[in-house]
C-alpha cells in the first residue's frame, strides 16, 4: 500500500466540529506522552489527556487545546473525539487567566481543609485546563 | 356604543402589543438560526463516536457493559422520563404538546412505576405536582446550552440506571422539523442501542494505548451525553421556531383586530357627525 501524502483530520467535540481538513502532520497529548503523527502512521486508538496539540498544513502550524478524549489514527485519517477542545485563536486570554486564578484560590481553600475531595479534583482539573489554555494561547500569539 | 376615546385607547393598546409580538418574532428568528447551527454541530461527534465504537466492538465484551444491559423490565418495569420543556412561555403549543404526551404515557402505563426528570420551568409547573417521583429538576437553562448542561442531565440518568433504580430511561422532547412544524420525539436513552460489530474487511490491527475495553467503557457515556445534548439543542431550536410562529400569528391577529376596531371607530365617529348634522338641521327648521 502506498503511503498517503496527507492526513484527513476530523476533530470533533460533542458541541461542534473544530477542524475538518487535510493536514501534513500533527501532534497530540497522548495519555502516555506526546505523539507525533505523519501520514502512513500505523492504525492506533489512543486516549488523550489535557494538553496542547498542533497540526501542520504546508508551512503553517495551527495550535489547539484538547482535553479528555480519544484519537483514532489510520494511515490516511485521524479522528479526534474530545470532550473539550479549542483552537488557539478562539481562546480568550483574559478569561483563561481568570479561570486559573479562580482554580488556584479553590485549591488554596482545599489546602485549608474547607472543601471536599471532589471539589479538590474538580479544581485540580480546572487549573490544569487553565494553564494549558494559557500556554496554547501564548503559542498562538508568538506565531502571529 | 363605546365612546370614541375608549376605542382610540383600545387601538393604541393593541398596537403596542403588536409591536411587542413583532419584536419577539424577530428575536426568535435570529435565535433560531443560531440554535439550528448548534444542532447541526453535534452531528459529527455522534457519527464519529459510533464509528470508533463499531471498529473496536469486535475486540470487547459488550454483554457486560452496564449502559447496554437490557434488564427484563425494559418495556414493562420502572422507567424514567426526561421531559424537556422551555423555561419561558409564549411559544404556542410547544409545552402543551409535551405535557399532553407525557400525560398520555402515564395513563397508558398505569401499572408501571414512572419517575420523571424535568428540564425547564414549564414542565415543572405542569408535571411537578402530579405525585410522580421527581428524580431531578433542571430549570433556568443558560441561553447557550453547552456540554456541561447535557452532562449533568446524562449523569443523573446514568446514575439511576446503573444503580437499577430504573430499568429504562426515555427522552421526551420537541424536535425541530421546520419553522412551522415541531415533531414530538419519544426516544429511548438507556439502555443504549447495541453497537453493531463491524466486520473487519481489511483486517486492520490497531495499536491500543489504553485497552480497547477501557476506551469502549469511556466512550459509551460520552455517546449518552451527546444524545442528551442533541435533544436539548433540538428542543431549544424547536422552542424558538414555535415562538416565532406563535408570535407571527399574534402579530397577524392584532393587525386584523386593529383593522376591525378602526372600522367600528370610524362608524361611531360618522354616526356622531350625522347625528349632530341632523340636530343642527332640525334646529334650524324649528
Amino acid at each position: 500500500m502506498a503511503i498517503p501524502s496527507t492526513l484527513r483530520l476530523e476533530f470533533v467535540t460533542p458541541e461542534r466540529e473544530i477542524v475538518h481538513d487535510d493536514v501534513d502532520e500533527l501532534q497530540l497529548p497522548g495519555e502516555e506522552g506526546f505523539l507525533g503523527i505523519l501520514p502512513g502512521h500505523t492504525p492506533m486508538l489512543v486516549g488523550l489527556k489535557v494538553g496542547a496539540m498542533w497540526y501542520r498544513k504546508g508551512a503553517e502550524k495551527f495550535h489547539g487545546f484538547v482535553g479528555f478524549g480519544f484519537a483514532e489514527v489510520l494511515p490516511d485519517r485521524v479522528t479526534i473525539l474530545a470532550r473539550i477542545a479549542e483552537n488557539a485563536d478562539d481562546i480568550d486570554h483574559d478569561r483563561a487567566e481568570a479561570a486559573k486564578r479562580r482554580a488556584e484560590e479553590r485549591l488554596a481553600e482545599v489546602a485549608r481543609g474547607r472543601v471536599s475531595e471532589m471539589d479538590y479534583e474538580r479544581a485540580r482539573i480546572a487549573l490544569l485546563r487553565a494553564i494549558t489554555r494559557l500556554q496554547v494561547s501564548r503559542h498562538a500569539r508568538t506565531r502571529s | 356604543m363605546p365612546s370614541l376615546i375608549d376605542m382610540r385607547r383600545r387601538i393604541r393598546s393593541v398596537k403596542n402589543t403588536q409591536q411587542i409580538t413583532k419584536a419577539m418574532k424577530m428575536v426568535a428568528a435570529s435565535k433560531l438560526r443560531r440554535a439550528q447551527d448548534r444542532v447541526i454541530g453535534t452531528r459529527p461527534f455522534a457519527i464519529q463516536a459510533r464509528h470508533v465504537l463499531a471498529s473496536i466492538s469486535a475486540r470487547v465484551d459488550q454483554s457486560h457493559h452496564p449502559l447496554l444491559a437490557k434488564r427484563p423490565g425494559v418495556t414493562s418495569g420502572t422507567t424514567m422520563l426526561i421531559v424537556m420543556t422551555s423555561d419561558r412561555g409564549l411559544c404556542g403549543g410547544f409545552n402543551t404538546n409535551i405535557v399532553k404526551a407525557v400525560g398520555k404515557f402515564l395513563r397508558d402505563n398505569k401499572e408501571r412505576e414512572v419517575s420523571l426528570g424535568l428540564v425547564g420551568k414549564k414542565g415543572r409547573a405542569a408535571l411537578g405536582r402530579r405525585g410522580f417521583p421527581i428524580r431531578f429538576e433542571y430549570t433556568g437553562l443558560p441561553k447557550v446550552i453547552g456540554f456541561a448542561e447535557a452532562e449533568s442531565v446524562a449523569e443523573a440518568a446514568i446514575a439511576d440506571f446503573t444503580s437499577a433504580k430504573v430499568d429504562s430511561v426515555h427522552l421526551v422532547y420537541n424536535e425541530f422539523k421546520s419553522v412551522m412544524q415541531q415533531n414530538l420525539i419519544f426516544e429511548q436513552l438507556l439502555p443504549m442501542a447495541p453497537i453493531e460489530v463491524e466486520k473487519k474487511e481489511d483486517g486492520i490491527d490497531y495499536l491500543y494505548e489504553p485497552s480497547p475495553q477501557r476506551i469502549f467503557d469511556e466512550l459509551l457515556p460520552r455517546l449518552v451525553e451527546a444524545q442528551v445534548l442533541r435533544a436539548l439543542l433540538e428542543s431549544s431550536a424547536a422552542e424558538h421556531a414555535a415562538r416565532m410562529t406563535a408570535m407571527d400569528a399574534a402579530t397577524r391577529n392584532s393587525a386584523e383586530m386593529i383593522e376591525g376596531l378602526t372600522l367600528t371607530m370610524n362608524k361611531v365617529r360618522q354616526a356622531a357627525i350625522t347625528r349632530e348634522i341632523i340636530e343642527v338641521v332640525s334646529g334650524a327648521q324649528a
